[in-house]
């Protein structure tokens, strides 16, 4: 990357190539992604350089990266509950590791470290259980006692005063903060390379299906014939698989997050409170990144609330109670497509050729890597691949749940 | 902020509720439903981008359970109203 950009200034025209480029649509695609986000293109980019597939289209409504890819709060960790979940984070947080190499592209992954706060009795017995499972899958994680979270976190209230004293906190080193817009551009631009196109503004208004199987999507760009269709979308997995005649084991809730203006740097951690409902980092331009639990009932809208900003300022100062002169610099909503066992749904639906990669509620940014890999596996192969097969869409007709209660800000 | 009309005490403000789901019927005789209609009746849902019937519980309030009619784009509450066991009919407000 250095290279490229001193090449770059030693040319000093100042303008960039672009990073993808804009296509008329064509009549047919072997495959279709709706949805424009991380997973999608990230699935673009695996079938092109892994699979050979590049007659693929990905059909986005707004530009790339407008929802959840460029709405979250940017966390990565794998110190899930779950053996099926941290596996699978893992794998992700392994692909983060190596993005900027393999993209090309700064994607400024900072591994700063994760704590996760336990405020009681149970939630320190539930950071002791996810420790060890995370010790057993190989993944870097351990309890911790307030001295050591003051010392990796100086300035955090570890008295007994709150409300909510710390009691102690899950420890997670390789865990950390990426710059979310950049793995957008940098998967978008390998896939755009290698001959993917990226249909910016194609918003799709329906999906044809014939006896059971998929033969096409209509668009606002006119109608596409295909055999394969990826629905990627967060917010509207609902809308589009309805189009397709499928019902989904989804509610839609809005999840918040918000900035404060720049800080001079005291956080160099990302700090995680269940009990709470809060979790923040400092980004390098030394903003306060927060975010919340998902709003408490389910909507498709994306409005900032002021409720909101009081309870995650409420929680904020019971945390870090030297920041109550600090503003808010701005406020935004994204929408969080939540299934009833906090796990996502992947792979195959009872149309043919209608596959989904849903339901990735509040933790679907830092899976993105991992998702794509394996979804463009299970396009190229047929197969679904034995890391995501706990995520199936049929595991709810089998009553086979996945139950993974160390997501992230949804109330357990 | 969003305002519901409880069927008992009126217009408040939606902090005093708690939100049940969907309104989504169990099957009348759970014992002889297939596996495949009792999960569909236990996970899957519309999820509706507009019109939706859903459940509130007003738990700061009276404590009753009641049904309203939400636009979940607009925010817009069409109608509450207790539930009763005669069968709910389909939305009357056009989609």
């Amino acid at each position: 990357m250095s290279i490229k950009l001193i090449k770059q200034a030693l040319k000093g025209n100042g303008v960039l190539p672009r990073m993808w480029n804009s296509h008329p649509v064509k009549k047919h695609y072997d495959v279709v992604i709706i949805g424009g986000g991380a997973h999608g293109l990230a699935t673009a980019y695996y079938l092109a350089k892994v699979h050979g597939i590049t007659d693929v289209a990905i059909l986005e409504k707004g530009y790339i990266g407008s929802g959840g890819s460029g709405r979250n709060t940017a966390i990565i960790r794998s110190n899930y509950l779950t053996p099926e979940g941290v596996r699978f984070y893992d794998e992700s947080v392994k692909l983060y590791e190596e993005m900027a190499d393999v993209l090309d592209f700064n994607v400024m992954f900072s591994q700063r470290g994760h704590l996760t706060l336990a405020h009681t009795d149970g939630a320190v017995r539930t950071m002791r259980r996810r420790a060890e499972v995370n010790k057993i899958e190989g993944v870097d994680s351990r309890l911790i006692w307030p001295e050591e979270i003051e010392g990796l976190c100086p300035g955090i209230d570890i008295s007994d005063h709150p409300r909510y004293p710390i009691q102690a906190a899950l420890y997670h080193p390789p865990g950390g903060i990426i710059r979310h817009d950049a793995v957008v551009w940098g998967y978008a631009h390998q896939a755009d390379v290698r001959d993917v196109h990226i249909h910016q503004k194609t918003e799709v208004t329906g999906i044809s299906v014939e006896s059971g199987r998929v033969t096409g999507v209509d668009t606002t760009r006119g109608h596409i014939s295909t055999g394969t269709v990826l629905n990627a979308t967060a917010g509207w997995g609902s809308t589009i698989a309805d189009m397709a005649g499928v019902k989904l084991a989804l509610t839609t809730f809005p999840l918040q997050a918000c900035v404060t203006e720049p800080l001079k740097p005291f956080l160099n951690v990302v700090i995680v409170s269940g009990s709470l409902h809060v979790y923040v980092s400092q980004s390098d331009r030394g903003e306060l990144v927060m975010g919340a639990s998902v709003d408490p009932y389910t909507s498709y809208s994306m409005d900032s609330s002021l409720s909101f900003l009081e309870g995650i300022a409420g929680h904020m100062l019971e945390l870090f109670p030297f920041l109550a002169k600090v503003r808010v610099l701005r406020q935004w909503g994204g929408l969080c497509d939540m299934t009833p066992d906090y796990s996502p749904i992947m792979g195959f639906t009872p149309v043919e050729g209608f596959l989904v990669d849903v339901g990735w509620g509040t933790y679907g940014f830092k899976a993105s890597p991992i998702c794509g890999k394996t979804m463009a596996e299970l396009i190229a192969t047929g197969e679904t691949p034995e890391l995501i097969s706990a995520f199936r869409h049929s595991r709810f007709e089998e009553f086979d749940l996945v139950g993974e209660k160390g997501a992230a800000s949804v109330g357990h | 902020m969003l305002i519901l009309n409880c069927p008992n005490c009126g217009k408040r403000s939606v902090g005093e509720f708690r939100f049940g789901g969907e309104y989504n019927p169990r099957p009348k005789a759970p014992e002889t439903v297939e596996d495949e209609a009792w999960s569909e009746y236990l996970y899957m849902r519309k999820n509706a981008s507009g019109f939706q019937k859903e459940w509130w519980f007003h738990n700061s309030g009276c404590g009753v359970w009641f049904l309203a009619e939400r636009d979940t784009k607009t925010q817009e509450v069409f109608k509450t109203c207790l539930w009763n066991s005669e069968p709910v009919g389909e939305p009357d407000i056009a989609k």
